[in-house]
């Protein structure tokens, strides 16, 4: 295929391509492959691997006109390629942050010396609808509340590594990065034979072990669990998988019950049996209803009563979502300065805070211009992009902001940056984000990649699966030559 | 295994059969239509037979063949298409634990019923149709013995299967014992006709012949249909598949004392005395309740329903 017509542009960085076209160093086996492949070739590799993704029913469910519906995952089969040494740097900064955020959320629920010596402001946290009152006092396990953390990365028009925000809840999308691998080897083989790829299969047991390791009861095979909120969630194919992948019962908030004694217990034909941890993938709203939401019927009476006296362990731990409100966000660099005495090695997307006069005041002169984003939201729901915008919805995102400063922050629009990717007649430049996942227990581990999401409509920067993203693999490549030894 | 999985298995199987069972009843009666006088008296003794009359009533204000049997192949409770999307939610839930390709079946299962219940509504497309839902069931059935572990998950499968199929037969040999009461100032012509069409529609023709050597006659296929413990479809066949099912589980005390309790009553009682007597409804009353009372019991002792009602009741669970 010609890349010769690729169209790159000076203020986009493109992974694979320089601005004049030439493959980047360390990549010319993947641009010499597709300048070899003809149109017809790459649609029949994309058809196989659609066939592949059918019949391994992978799916992800939106719910639309009343209705749960059944999605095949969206995948585009050229990889997005990051070399091992900037990946070194990358993981390591994803670590670091990681650190600093665990320690921060135990520094609020407990001495809040962050708040003393008045590097974060006492209102931020109590504002968050996500900082928890009834998770005051408690110390997990090595500290660590968000054991699984996604964060999105972007890559600027400068080529730098952005951290956009990070995901302390139930980040979701591990499965899908799992999958992708395995279908790129099947359509792509010739590649992995050119290229020294980093394996990524070992997430799942590497997840286990994170789970393992902050059991109440340290025992060789704690019982772990995965909770989904059931069948209907647009997730469930990854709570599944995981599961199944772990070896760990996949179970719903009726199959728990909390004891006079107050341990978990799951219901199974020979009886109640003890519970040690449970990798929840509901919200926290969601966990216990005689604590939170009163009508929920996902959760576990009880729960958190267990969980406060030590004797079940939660994955993530509840109120480890404080730490990942896009306002907090922005505190994260004087975090990692506070509590490691580091310089951050990712730096954090330029963010102006609405609830600071000035800074608002700048937002509402150039709404145009900047990406709006509500505090607590993910998933890219309630967000405003400045120019692609109606008039109306501009004076609506102006009154919002001005009625509850405290719920927005806004970011000037980035330049993500562009992934060559097989369109209907020819090979173009469609923009991608990064979502590696990072886990902490006793110890750390980062992903080899993680989860390339692509916004397949031209020019667009929405790469949301619910709304008309797509993904690829994404390979961490050693740059030693090709055939040499791994 | 959890508690929820095994109640899913167990619906799975009850699902199954009672969407071929259903199918089998529908075929059965349109069969009979064609061979009786009274065809009214018979669509209205099906809606009786299966329970849902009160249902029925609420959708219907008349009991005709077409009402009748477009309630059984397309309510929303009980009929062929509802137990169908039942049984494929159950297995969508519980994908790890059979076959992929069990899946694929259920799912083909329930696009024929999607794409083909108007042929079922119509008495020239009926038979066709019915003869394919119960085959494709067979073949669900059959495909489940032939490549599902003989393990936990496959006994409660089978304790839903056979418990079903045992209530579906009492029915259905209740049909026989309704169609009788009315025949009984006619004359006996119609007797082995009816009989005869009740053991078709179980596909027991065949094996009752290898048993019976005597013309087709209502008391020999009712102690057939009821206590012969070598025919699959037989009640004390499915019941000792039931108990033998629940041998393979743990602390299955309770379940294994009511089936016993069913079948001390089936081999204590005289059916063909009690078909000559007209007392064989009432019977087959009673031992429908038998049949509702070990699916409790499993319920207690397997699927948690006791410990659920408890924890409703005063917030705490016996944790024994």
């Amino acid at each position: 295929m010609d890349l010769t017509k690729y169209p790159t542009k000076a203020d986009f960085y493109d992974e694979l391509l320089t601005p004049q076209n030439r493959a980047r160093q360390g990549l010319q086996p993947l641009a010499s492959f597709l300048k070899k492949q003809t149109l017809k070739q790459m649609r029949e590799r994309q058809h196989n691997a659609e066939l592949a993704i059918q019949t391994m029913g992978i799916t992800f469910t939106v719910y639309s006109e009343g209705e749960n519906i059944d999605r095949q995952w969206p995948f585009d089969i050229i990889p997005r390629i990051i070399k091992q040494k900037e990946w070194q740097r990358i993981e390591e900064g994803l670590k670091q942050r990681l650190t600093a955020l665990n320690l921060f959320i135990t520094d609020i629920y407990n001495d809040e010396k962050i708040i003393r010596d008045k590097r974060v402001p006492r209102d931020l946290l109590k504002s968050s609808k996500d900082y928890r009152k009834e998770c005051e006092g408690v110390k997990p396990l090595y500290n660590s509340w968000a054991h699984i953390c996604g964060t999105d990365l972007v890559r600027g028009g400068d080529g730098e590594m952005y951290v956009l925000e990070d995901n302390l809840r139930v980040p979701s999308g591990v499965s899908y990065m799992l999958e992708n691998r395995k279908i790129s080897k099947q359509v792509l083989p010739e590649l992995f034979e050119r290229y020294n790829i980093q394996p990524m299969d070992d997430y799942p047991t590497q997840l286990f072990d994170t789970l393992s390791s902050i059991s109440p009861r340290p025992a060789d095979y704690p019982e772990v669990v995965v909770l989904t909120p059931g069948i209907y969630n647009s997730a469930y194919f990854e709570h599944s998988f995981l599961a199944q992948r772990m070896g760990a019962e996949l179970v719903e908030g009726s199959d728990l019950v909390v004891g006079d004694d107050d341990c978990v217990y799951m219901k199974t034909v020979e009886g109640l049996s003890r519970v040690d941890v449970i990798y929840r993938r509901i919200d926290d709203t969601f966990l216990d209803p005689e604590v939170f939401n009163k009508n929920s019927v996902l959760g576990v009476p009880g729960l958190m009563r267990a969980w406060r006296k030590g004797n079940v362990a939660l994955a993530n731990a509840p109120g480890a979502g404080v730490a990942d409100d896009k306002l907090v966000y922005t505190y994260v660099p004087e975090m990692i300065r506070y509590y490691l005495g580091e310089e951050p090695i990712l730096p954090n997307v330029p963010s102006y805070i609405c609830s600071e006069p000035t800074e608002r005041q700048h937002v509402l002169q150039n709404i145009e211009n900047l990406v709006v984003k509500p505090a607590n939201e993910s998933g890219g729901y309630g967000m405003y992009i400045g120019p692609r915008e109606t008039k109306k919805r501009t004076a609506e995102m102006k009154r919002l902001i001005k009625a509850n400063p405290r719920n927005y922050i806004a970011q000037p629009i980035l330049n993500l940056s562009t992934v060559p990717t097989l369109c209907d007649s020819a090979i173009e430049p469609r923009h991608v984000d990064l979502r590696p996942f990072i886990l902490q227990g006793n110890k750390s581990y980062v992903t080899a990649g993680g989860l390339t999401r692509v916004a397949l409509v031209k020019g667009s920067l929405v790469v949301n699966s619910s709304q008309g993203g797509g993904s690829k693999d994404t390979w961490i490549v050693a740059e030693n030559e090709p055939g040499g030894s791994r | 295994m959890l508690s929820r999985v095994a109640e899913r298995m167990y619906w799975f199987g009850r699902y199954i059969e009672r969407a071929e069972n259903t199918a089998r009843l529908i075929r059965v009666n349109t069969s009979l239509v064609m061979d009786l006088p009274d065809a009214k008296h018979i669509w209205a003794g099906t809606i009786d037979i299966t329970g849902n009359l009160a249902e029925f009533e609420k959708r219907f204000s008349r009991v005709d063949e077409r009402n009748v049997v477009k309630f059984l192949l397309e309510d929303e409770s009980g009929s062929i298409r509802s137990s169908i999307k039942l049984a494929r939610e159950n297995a969508r839930t519980t994908r790890e634990i059979m076959p992929t390709e069990v899946w694929e079946s259920v799912n083909e299962l329930h696009f024929f019923i999607r794409d083909n219940i108007d042929k079922g509504l119509k008495r020239e497309g009926r038979h066709t149709f019915l003869s394919e839902i119960i085959a494709l069931c067979n073949q669900l059935t059959g495909m489940l013995a032939g490549s599902m572990s003989d393990d936990t998950a496959y006994q409660f499968l089978k304790l839903g299967r056979h418990l079903e199929r045992a209530d579906m037969t009492t029915r259905i040999v209740d049909v026989g014992c309704m169609n009788l009461v009315t025949l009984a100032e006619q004359q006996n012509e119609y007797d082995s006709i009816l009989w005869m069409n009740v053991l078709r529609s179980l596909t027991a023709y065949q094996m009752y012949r290898q048993h019976v050597q005597d013309r087709v006659n209502g008391e020999d296929v009712v102690d057939f249909l009821l206590r012969n413990r070598q025919f699959p479809r037989a009640v004390s066949h499915c019941l000792e598949q039931v108990q033998k099912a629940c041998n393979g589980l743990p602390r299955n005390e309770a379940p294994i004392r009511a089936i016993a309790s069913v079948q001390r009553l089936m081999d204590s009682s005289d059916v063909i005395d009690l078909l000559n007597s007209a007392r064989l409804h009432d019977f087959i009353d009673t031992l429908q309740l038998d049949l509702a009372t070990i699916h409790q019991e499993l319920g207690y002792c397997w699927f948690g329903h006791e410990a659920a009602d408890r924890l409703t009741a005063d917030g705490v669970i016996d944790a024994a």
